[in-house]
């Protein structure tokens, strides 16, 4: 008896292991697949090859693993002159930081105030208000942004060659004003806080600003940073907005996005800019890529609230 | 099953006539029951706020009265296109001129109507006048109030009081104005122009091509194109309509799908019982969230390009003769294997955030569960399909509609992948464009603006359609507030 039981066990034990190096195998091959286009153009950006007459490489080439490694790239990247812009890469590296910090303010402030009167206050045209705001979320973005830039240009605040550097205000206009419409994920978040919190402090006489300052914004520390972390980073990705509202003839104050896609595929004429390319996307994600490491515990929690809530 | 789980809540039918009703009830019962400044708020902002000595009240009413007036009848301009009554005026789009006149007396050409501004300005004019009757509302009420508090022997509340209270009782309309101002200007009002554009002849190219910066209103014409295919767009639109259309859908059920499952049996593996280095696992995929999506997939562009290593070394391995265009970048590539690659690489861009979702999710299952399913002597497998998927689809449906939504409105992973490829001589819609990616095209490209607003709004109505119907039924919308 006691032999079959330990014969069974053994066989039990035998297939777990057999099942767990099967999923070591699949998880290694999968993140291999998954790392292989980042680990390219890593190795891209610090590709140095030469042609035989001492023409640099810059295309796209066959070899996964470049011959020849060196910096240039980067040398390039941050002394050329794209599209008439002299030392254009550092202007659009700070151009975007400035448009990501002034979006993130606003933007996480937007997002925080009304997901506080959504989730803890209660008036009127509360349920109102939700359901406008996801009809209105249901509209394609391009659709709006025609018009935004139209209402922008109308108002001087997109690329208009006198004053140029007015488009960044527009771009952060266009960036943030919309962001107090995606309120649902902090709206979940700010449910889970008890309710009996707020009212005691109620029957304390706090003021509903009082408790939002020193109640609320205290506990909604990982909500806070994750918002502020998706609108910081927003910026970084996107580039027909910038591309739309900024111009496409006004370089100088372009987002790096709109640089970085235009070194393949503007008009700019020297094709041969895929590895500074590379080397741009690499110094583009480092700083974000890490930011999100650090922040990972916060955006893990962001998402997952809301997906539950919607 | 308890039978209350069951139990679908009432819903409250929404009677659109009666605010309508009581508001005019209210009306009258003011009108009559009012002091003389109330009486006189009805024709003077902030009248009413005067006579009960709310002097800075008042004059903020009256000063916001007089300027909307002075907006109105002032008409101020920008660019040549006038706001106010003017706007209204031009807002029917027959009184235009086409500008370019030369002037003797100023020695400089008459600027021309600008119909884009002309809607635009119409619509922030009629906001304006919308908010004109709003603080005319107001100001009746705030009046009506201050009757109240002195009949009942109060003093009328100070203007010190009434700042005080919207950071109060009151604070609703405090956190809310900026977020509503903003919406109104960027979203509200971009997203009617571009549904009016729909309605309108505007058309860039059309117009350069016959020399003129004006076009009209033509009622329903440009969605008759999608059936009849008048118009400059209208056979591209006939014949490209439903394919785009399906493949939209198509698109977005295999892409949502794809990725959920695929995340779900990611998170399994890597939440495996025994399994080492679990984190190190969870970061690798995490880094392809982290990694902006125009780096990603650009990359994963070229990787797969004519002269990129994946094709190189299928060459080299002798599988294939001339490189593939995977991703249909050239006119004659094939398009099913397109569209095939793109759901494949989209796999690749969203598994790891379903898996980073669902790894929480399934932490959250309890154990004994599964205990009970392995003494009754159920499968791996078994237990996946009766315990782990059913908890794990109850407690995410939310996410899968909203990211089926977002996958009908993926931009870019067509955009920067396949750029809509391949294309057809004689078609802006490619093989693999989305309604989205088409629009872009439509509009961005083309300066097609009605033809890009119809294919906006057919995409509205799509998702429109799926949200309100799985949303209105879901546990979320309808016990929205049971958890407060």
């Amino acid at each position: 008896m006691s032999e079959i039981v330990t014969k069974k066990t053994r066989s039990r034990s035998r297939v777990q292991k057999t099942s767990l190096a099967v999923t070591y195998i699949l998880l290694i091959v999968l993140g291999i697949i998954w790392l292989v286009p980042l680990i390219w153009i890593i190795l891209s950006a610090f590709r140095c090859e030469y042609q035989a007459d001492g023409t640099f490489i810059g295309t796209v080439t066959s070899n996964f693993f470049p011959k020849a490694y060196g910096l240039k790239n980067f040398q390039d990247l941050f002394t050329s002159t794209y599209y008439g812009v002299a030392k254009a890469f550092p202007r659009w590296m700070l151009n975007t930081l400035l448009i990501a910090i002034v979006d993130c303010l606003i933007s996480t402030f937007l997002v925080l105030s009304v997901a506080y009167c959504m989730s803890k206050l209660k008036f009127k045209m509360r349920k109102r208000f939700m359901n406008i705001s996801m009809i209105i979320g249901l509209f394609p973005g391009f659709m709006s942004m025609i018009a935004i830039y139209f209402l922008l240009k109308s108002i001087g605040l997109t690329g208009n060659p006198n004053h140029p550097a007015n488009s960044v205000i527009g771009l952060v206009l266009a960036y943030s004003a919309g962001a107090g419409l995606g309120f649902q994920v902090a709206k979940g978040f700010f449910d889970v806080i008890p309710n009996a919190l707020v009212e005691s402090a109620k029957l304390d006489g706090c003021t509903n600003f009082k408790i939002f300052m020193k109640i609320i914004l205290p506990l909604a520390k990982p909500i806070i940073i994750y918002q502020a972390l998706m609108s910081f980073t927003g910026p970084w990705m996107d580039f027909i907005f910038a591309k739309v509202i900024i111009g496409a003839d006004n370089a100088a104050y372009w987002t790096v996005s709109v640089g970085l896609y235009s070194m393949l595929f503007g008009t700019h004429p020297d094709t041969n800019l895929f590895t500074q390319f590379a080397a741009g996307c690499v110094i583009v994600a480092v700083p974000i890529v890490t930011l999100f490491m650090f922040l990972q515990q916060y955006y893990v929690e962001g998402v997952t609230a809301g997906a539950v809530k919607g | 099953m308890d039978s209350t789980l069951n139990k679908v809540p009432k819903k409250k039918t929404i009677d659109l006539f009666e605010p309508i009703g009581e508001a005019i009830s209210n009306f009258r019962k003011r009108f009559e029951d009012g002091s003389l400044g109330t009486k006189l708020s009805h024709f003077i902002f902030g009248a009413g706020n005067f006579y009960h000595k709310q002097y800075i009240k008042g004059a903020i009413f009256l000063l916001l009265q007089i300027a909307i007036i002075l907006f109105m009848v002032l008409c101020p301009s920008i660019n040549g296109t006038p706001y106010g009554w003017k706007a209204l005026y031009n807002l029917s789009l027959t009184h235009l001129h086409e500008g370019g006149d030369f002037d003797p007396m100023t020695g400089e050409f008459s600027i021309g109507s600008d119909c884009k501004l002309i809607i635009l300005f119409g619509f922030v004019t009629i906001a304006v006048i919308i908010i004109y009757f709003l603080l005319w509302g107001m100001s009746i009420s705030s009046s009506f109030k201050a009757d109240m508090d002195e009949k009942i022997g109060k003093k009328p509340t100070s203007f010190i009081d009434d700042l005080r209270e919207l950071l109060d009782s009151r604070f609703h309309i405090t956190m809310l104005t900026p977020t509503c101002i903003a919406a109104l200007v960027f979203t509200i009002l971009p997203t009617i122009f571009m549904i009016a554009l729909a309605f309108t002849t505007y058309n860039s190219q059309d117009m350069n091509d016959i020399g003129t910066n004006l076009f009209h209103w033509n009622g329903l014409q440009n969605f008759r194109a999608v059936f009849t295919g008048e118009g400059s767009l209208g056979v591209e639109i006939k014949n490209r309509f439903m394919p785009v259309l399906g493949w939209t859908f198509i698109w977005a059920i295999f892409a949502t799908l794809s990725c959920y499952f695929g995340g779900i049996i990611l998170a399994l593996l890597i939440n495996k019982k025994g399994l080492k280095g679990k984190k190190i696992f969870r970061t690798v995929f995490i880094f392809t969230i982290a990694v902006p999506q125009f780096i990603s997939l650009l990359a994963v562009r070229n990787l797969l390009g004519e002269y990129g290593p994946v094709n190189s070394m299928l060459v080299n391995l002798g599988w294939i003769a001339k490189p593939i265009g995977f991703l249909g970048l050239h006119p004659g590539d094939s398009e099913n294997l397109a569209k095939v690659m793109v759901i494949i690489v989209n796999m690749w861009v969203g598994i790891p955030y379903t898996m980073l979702m669902t790894s929480g999710i399934l932490m959250n299952i309890p154990a004994d569960l599964y205990e009970a399913a392995r003494v009754d002597g159920a499968s791996t497998v078994k237990m996946f399909m009766k315990i782990t998927l059913p908890y794990v689809i109850f407690v995410t449906t939310p996410y899968l509609i909203s990211s089926f939504v977002g996958n009908i409105n993926s931009f870019n992973t067509i955009f920067l992948l396949t750029g809509g490829g391949p294309t057809y001589t004689g078609y802006q819609a490619g093989g693999t464009d989305l309604l989205v990616t088409w629009l872009y095209k439509v509009t961005i490209d083309q300066g097609s603006y009605n033809t890009g607003a119809v294919i906006g709004i057919f995409t509205f109505l799509i998702t429109a359609t799926i949200t309100l119907i799985t949303y209105r039924r879901s546990k979320a919308y309808n016990e929205e507030d049971t958890f407060q």
